[in-house]
């Protein structure tokens, strides 16, 4: 387990997020499995309860997302190495995707939600596909949402006073029906992360 | 506005006609060459560091740091992903072996410029000075590419 994972507010929400993360991945690394659909069904668009900001300023919910297939990932714009790569990633899937991509949520969740405000996630993401939404909330918001998806992300602190963030840099795609389809791992190859877009869509 | 610029690190260079020859420079066995950065919103946030360094020589070396003026502080950083999780610790070296070609790029070794002096513009370039044990300082002109950028634009020479 690693030293400190961010509680957000540390209140009631933040804890069960935090209860919620631990127990998804305690169950196991949900990547390599493929036979445990106990674990896999844990992580459903239907059954999560959290609500953010997109960075227009809109309050989201995941039901809102039901009904067409969905992408999450989660990230910062404070992140210089894997956040543009993942993002650059997610682009060049949406092209390969060509029209099926407009049957597709692409959703970012900020872990830092302390730096990245609606506007602040607005002004980064408009460098990449503009179909990709940002979210945040408050710090308690976020700890649910990512809990929900058994994220982790954790504050790492540099030695000039600035911090950095480690996060989950796996991208989760979801069906319409809510249920998690599978996880797309970091800098996966387009020959296999289209496909399993694809494999949700549908 | 020449001298401001050089003051600030940033040498001012015509925009980039899609794709030119990379600055290269060679020391000892070892030859540096592509080295690019991303634009960034402000300076607030840090920037990238990405080159590629070849070693022709018979004998192995090592990147023990980085240095450029438009950075108050730089390190050498590894992206690693350990169950599912990415992080990016201080690296205190990168081994560059006998023989061998070692990038640092996207979602692996990478230099890390903070507290920017100035926004990174795409188009513009400044120096950077690459520190290896045996090879010794090599300099080389870093370009500014997009946000979106995922790799050197140029021939590599
Ligand atoms: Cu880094």
């Amino acid at each position: 387990m690693r030293r400190r994972l961010i509680l957000g507010g540390a209140g009631a929400l933040g804890a069960f997020g935090f209860m919620m993360g631990l127990g998804a991945w305690r169950s196991g690394d949900l990547r390599r499995i493929t036979g445990d659909a106990g674990a896999l069904d844990r992580i459903d668009l239907a059954r999560m309860d959290w609500e953010l900001t997109d960075d227009r300023g809109d309050r989201v919910s995941p039901r809102d997302w039901l009904g067409r297939a969905s992408m999450v990932c989660f990230g910062f714009t404070w992140c210089p190495d894997v956040c543009p790569t993942t993002l650059m990633d997610i682009s060049g899937w949406l092209e390969d995707l060509g029209p099926e991509a407009e049957r597709i949520h692409v959703s970012l969740i900020t872990v830092d939600p302390e730096r990245d405000s609606p506007a602040t996630l607005s002004e980064y993401l408009s460098n990449f596909d503009p179909r990709i939404r940002g979210l945040t909330g408050t710090p308690a918001e976020v700890a649910q949402a990512a809990g929900a998806f058994g994220a982790r992300y954790e504050r790492i602190p540099r030695e000039d006073g600035d911090y950095t963030m480690d996060h989950t840099s796996g991208v989760h795609v979801f069906r319409p029906s809510g249920a998690l389809s599978s996880i797309i791992d970091f800098h996966e190859d387009r020959k296999f992360a289209v496909p399993k877009i694809t494999r949700a869509i549908e | 506005m020449k001298h401001l610029a050089t003051a600030l690190g940033l040498a001012v260079t015509l925009p980039l006609a899609a794709v030119a020859e990379c600055a290269s420079v060679s020391a000892g066995g070892l030859t540096v060459t592509g080295a690019w950065s991303r634009a960034t919103i402000g300076n607030e946030r840090p920037a990238v560091f990405y080159v590629e360094i070849r070693n022709e020589g018979e004998t192995a070396d090592r990147l023990t740091g980085i240095d450029t003026p438009v950075a108050a502080m730089t390190m050498l950083h590894r992206t690693v992903v350990e169950e599912g999780v990415a992080s990016m610790p201080h690296a205190e070296a990168v081994e560059i072996p006998a023989c061998e070609t070692v990038g640092l790029a996207p979602g692996s070794h990478h230099g890390m410029l903070m507290g920017l002096t100035a926004p990174l513009t795409e188009g513009e370039s400044f120096p950077v000075t690459l520190q290896f044990e045996r090879a010794g300082a090599v300099e080389i002109d870093t370009r500014v590419l997009s946000i979106r950028a995922q790799e050197a634009q140029c021939d590599a020479g």
